[in-house]
């Protein structure tokens, strides 16, 4: 295979979320939300690790109280279950292919403590083993992903099961919602993140990775409700049908309260990035080394265009269609692999 | 070795080699070659290579040489109507049945295929009759024996009604009348076949031609009483007389 | 077929592969925080923090194209920062005019850009050696030794042990898709909606197996005394020459940082 070929692969393959590189090694990635090292600054990175430090321990906490000894054997399982079903795709369109994270998944069959430590093992063993996701980052995109993740997925699907009562509807819908939100949810803290960081301002980070997110979110609650379904019909006693327990309710509201406070967030950081750049700079959160202080100016990025909000918009539309054209346009080119790599 | 001018040739493979990435050759330099109806087995000890033959038959493997199924050279271009043409049964039918229900797993190939609503129903009506197993449409497939899915798993792949029947190890894991229900089964159907296995007793009784597959090698091809009654070829190649 | 090409460890017999997995962790996660913390624009530095690398590299007898070509995944990720060039204030070096609008690439932009992308690089290529040199065991053992809880660590053994299990299992169901995948006029396919929930089938079915099997394991472990409670084996302390090497590393990496400062 020629440079080029090998390069338009690889960047094909990330860009459809697997990365098979040259060297034999190949990386089921699941969705792009995995920061790598280098986009976030020290403090960020540092107090997302704390964040994240904190929810394992209470979630190991609240394990070894309500454990029953299977579950060892059963998260070990599981997590190598999501890692594997990380694997499995189905094709969207042209080159791209909807892939699986699995907090929403982990959580309605485990319960939300132990969905946290087994997703905290798949996002760990990610970074460590694939560099998917930088070590550094490791605390973000743990906190992103079994943290944000696992719990919004829970109070939503509580929520949904809750609205539907008895009605059939109600399992595949909520497990729908719960998968989608779970995306969208974690990639607005992660674009937040990255914004607070410096690296990307606010104003683009929020709607491409938001609008990225909403779209991918869509695979992501599809396969969950089918999954679902399957279990139903095969092993209806694995699913947690009913309310949560009082120590539950502390999740389902924490969760609402999260996927609120970041949907509600990220359109204001975006409107407003100076808003959002001058309380980094003030929490010293922007990357200290900076010699200059970064003012992002809005009309810098669509010049002529008064209104900011559209402006916003526009942006982030811009991002998803280039990212998507190259996705197609490198996947209708390099259609030439053995058909082991790919649908 | 038979050939085939006045039948036509099923599935023809010529001078076909495959080396896997990490060095290791499975296949060198195969050339078989099996007519409409005729049902060939293929036999050798593990590691032979009998497998990895199998998955170049639907191009999931591309190896050098070349592939011609019904006619077809097999190209990156007519993947998806060599696939109509080959129906691959794997060992485990676990990995095949990965739908809720039975029906939804043996509508997956006319589905996927575009077919109409009322011809999907009609093939998988027409699959599970030929299985005999017509009451199981709405059962879960996770709750058959294992006999039960060995045989819905042939089901999934006889809807698309095809020229071509590829089996790994059918009888592999199922008990005496399992096994016995699966033989009358192939026996019925009339397609051309390629069944690799270990059970020589069931080459016996099914397949009038065997090719012993041994390093990626075939080192024999010819009629099964003559190739299964000779012992020192059988020992030479890691198997045992029946 | 395998998918044991997902283990990265590759074997060798070098000084770097035989060291202690706990010194190769500190080291790597020191590594790390040290790249983090360098300013942008601070070549001098990086260059020396890549010295580094290739000295382990050397150390380890891998080959340099094995371990360039597993970082260049860093790279691709580099693209979400493209922004930067064009909406850092700065100088402006490359004027773009797209339609109506002209942006340019300011000189802090690329610098920035280009810092972010040798940064992430050189992290991965960090996180690359010591996953090539290390096995997985070893590297849970040496978290063990940094105080990770016995329980985590637990679950990830069993997940490592059964993942190649289930990667297997899941390469198969998708060749078995493959196989019924006939598209008879190139057209076909079904709806989007169908190939997802064929697919989240496959998601279901992967863990319901898993929990199935997990009822198996358990009874496997009951069987052999398991009763509820985690337990390793002690290791053995560091001896007096391992641990001066994590601070000779810890001291190089600090004046690297602090020289930085000041030149860079």
């Amino acid at each position: 295979m020629s440079n080029w070929e090998g390069l338009s692969h690889a960047i094909k393959g990330t860009l459809t979320k697997g990365v098979a590189v040259r060297g034999g090694l190949y990386r089921p990635a699941p969705v792009p939300m995995h920061i790598p090292d280098g986009f976030l600054s020290t403090p960020v990175a540092l107090v997302l690790w704390l964040v994240a430090v904190v929810g394992i321990a209470y979630a190991l906490y609240r394990v070894r109280r309500e454990m029953d000894e299977r579950k060892v054997p059963l998260m070990g399982v599981m997590a190598a279950a999501i890692f594997a079903g990380q694997m499995l795709n189905f094709s969207v369109t042209g080159g791209t292919s909807g892939h699986l994270l699995g907090a929403a998944l982990a959580v309605i069959v485990l319960g939300p403590w132990a969905a946290v430590l087994v997703l905290a093992c798949v996002v760990g063993t990610q970074a460590l083993l694939f560099q998917d996701g930088g070590l550094l980052a490791l605390g973000a995109n743990t906190t992103n992903m079994a943290l944000i993740g696992v719990i919004v997925a829970y109070a939503a699907y509580h929520t949904v099961r809750k609205l539907a009562g008895v009605k059939p509807w109600g399992l595949p819908v909520s497990g729908f919602v719960a998968g989608w939100l779970s995306i969208v949810i974690a990639a607005l803290g992660c674009a937040l993140e990255l914004a607070l960081s410096g690296t990307s301002p606010a104003n683009v980070a929020v709607p491409a990775m938001g609008s990225i997110h909403i779209l991918i979110g869509v695979g992501e609650g599809l396969i969950t409700a089918a999954a679902l379904a399957l279990l139903y019909a095969s092993r209806s006693d694995l699913l947690t049908g009913q309310a949560p327990a009082t120590g539950g309710r502390g999740v389902w509201v924490a969760g609402l309260l999260i996927a609120v406070v970041l949907a509600v967030l990220s359109p204001l950081a975006s409107t407003h990035p100076d808003g959002l750049e001058w309380v980094a700079e003030q929490k010293g959160f922007l990357d200290a080394a900076r010699s200059a202080p970064i003012r992002v100016i809005p009309d810098y990025v669509f010049p002529g265009i008064p209104n900011e909000a559209v402006a916003t918009i526009l942006a982030g539309i811009l991002g998803v269609a280039v990212v998507f054209a190259a996705a197609w346009l490198v996947g209708a080119s390099g259609r030439r692999r053995s058909s082991e790599r790919h649908l | 070795m038979t050939t085939s001018t006045s039948r036509r040739s099923v599935v023809e493979l010529r001078s076909l080699s495959f080396t896997y990435p990490d060095g290791q050759v499975a296949l060198r330099d195969i050339n078989l070659c099996a007519s409409q109806g005729e049902r060939v087995a293929i036999v050798g000890p593990n590691g032979a290579g009998k497998s990895t033959l199998m998955l170049h038959l639907n191009g999931i493997l591309r190896g050098e040489g070349s592939v011609r199924v019904g006619g077809l050279e097999l190209t990156e271009r007519n993947l998806g109507r060599v696939r109509a043409l080959v129906g691959m049964v794997f060992q485990n039918p676990d990995d095949q049945l990965f739908s809720p229900t039975v029906f939804d797993d043996v509508a997956y190939g006319p589905i996927y295929a575009g077919l109409s609503e009322s011809a999907v129903w009609w093939r998988v009506d027409a699959a599970l009759r030929q299985i005999r197993m017509e009451g199981y449409a709405g059962r879960v497939s996770h709750h058959l024996s294992l006999g039960e899915k060995k045989r819905i798993a042939i089901a999934t792949v006889l809807a698309m009604s095809p020229g071509l029947l590829a089996l790994d190890e059918p009888s592999a894991g199922l008990d005496p009348r399992g096994r016995r229900t699966l033989i009358q089964l192939l026996q019925q159907l009339e397609q051309t076949m390629l069944i690799s296995t270990h059970d020589l007793r069931l080459v016996q009784e099914l397949c009038p031609r065997t090719v012993i597959l041994d390093e990626g090698r075939i080192v024999a091809d010819g009629p099964t009483a003559d190739l299964l009654s000779d012992e020192g070829l059988l020992l030479a190649h890691g198997l045992e007389k029946a | 077929m395998h998918v044991d090409s997902m283990d990265s460890y590759c074997a060798r017999a070098s000084w770097l592969h035989r060291l202690d997995a706990r010194i190769k962790l500190i080291l790597t996660l020191a590594f790390v925080l040290t790249v983090s913390l360098t300013p942008t624009g601070s070549w001098p530095t990086y260059v020396f923090l890549y010295s580094l690398l290739l000295a382990a590299t050397v150390a380890s007898e891998l080959s340099l194209g094995l371990v360039l070509r597993r970082g260049l995944v860093a790279l691709l990720f580099v693209m979400a920062a493209l922004p930067l060039l064009v909406t850092t204030a700065g100088r402006a070096v490359l004027p773009i005019s797209v339609g109506r609008w002209s942006l340019a690439v300011t000189a802090s932009g690329l610098e920035r850009f280009l810092s972010i992308a040798v940064k992430s690089w050189l992290s991965v290529q960090a996180a690359v050696l010591l996953t090539a040199t290390t096995r997985m065991p070893d590297l849970l053992v040496a978290m063990r030794a940094l105080k990770l809880p016995r329980l985590l660590i637990a679950t990830v053994s069993l997940m490592w042990r059964y993942l190649f299990v289930l990667a297997d299992e899941t390469m198969r169901m998708l060749r078995a898709r493959t196989s019924r995948s006939a598209a008879l006029d190139g057209r076909g396919g079904g709806s989007l909606f169908w190939r997802a929930s064929v697919t989240g089938a496959m998601a279901g079915t992967l863990f319901l197996r898993g929990y199935e099997r997990s009822e198996r394991i358990y009874n496997a472990m009951l069987a052999r005394g398991y009763d509820g409670s985690v337990r390793a084996a002690t290791q053995r302390p560091l001896t007096r020459g391992e641990r001066d090497i994590v601070v000779v590393g810890l001291v190089v990496l600090a004046s690297v940082l602090t020289l930085g400062r000041f030149v860079g």
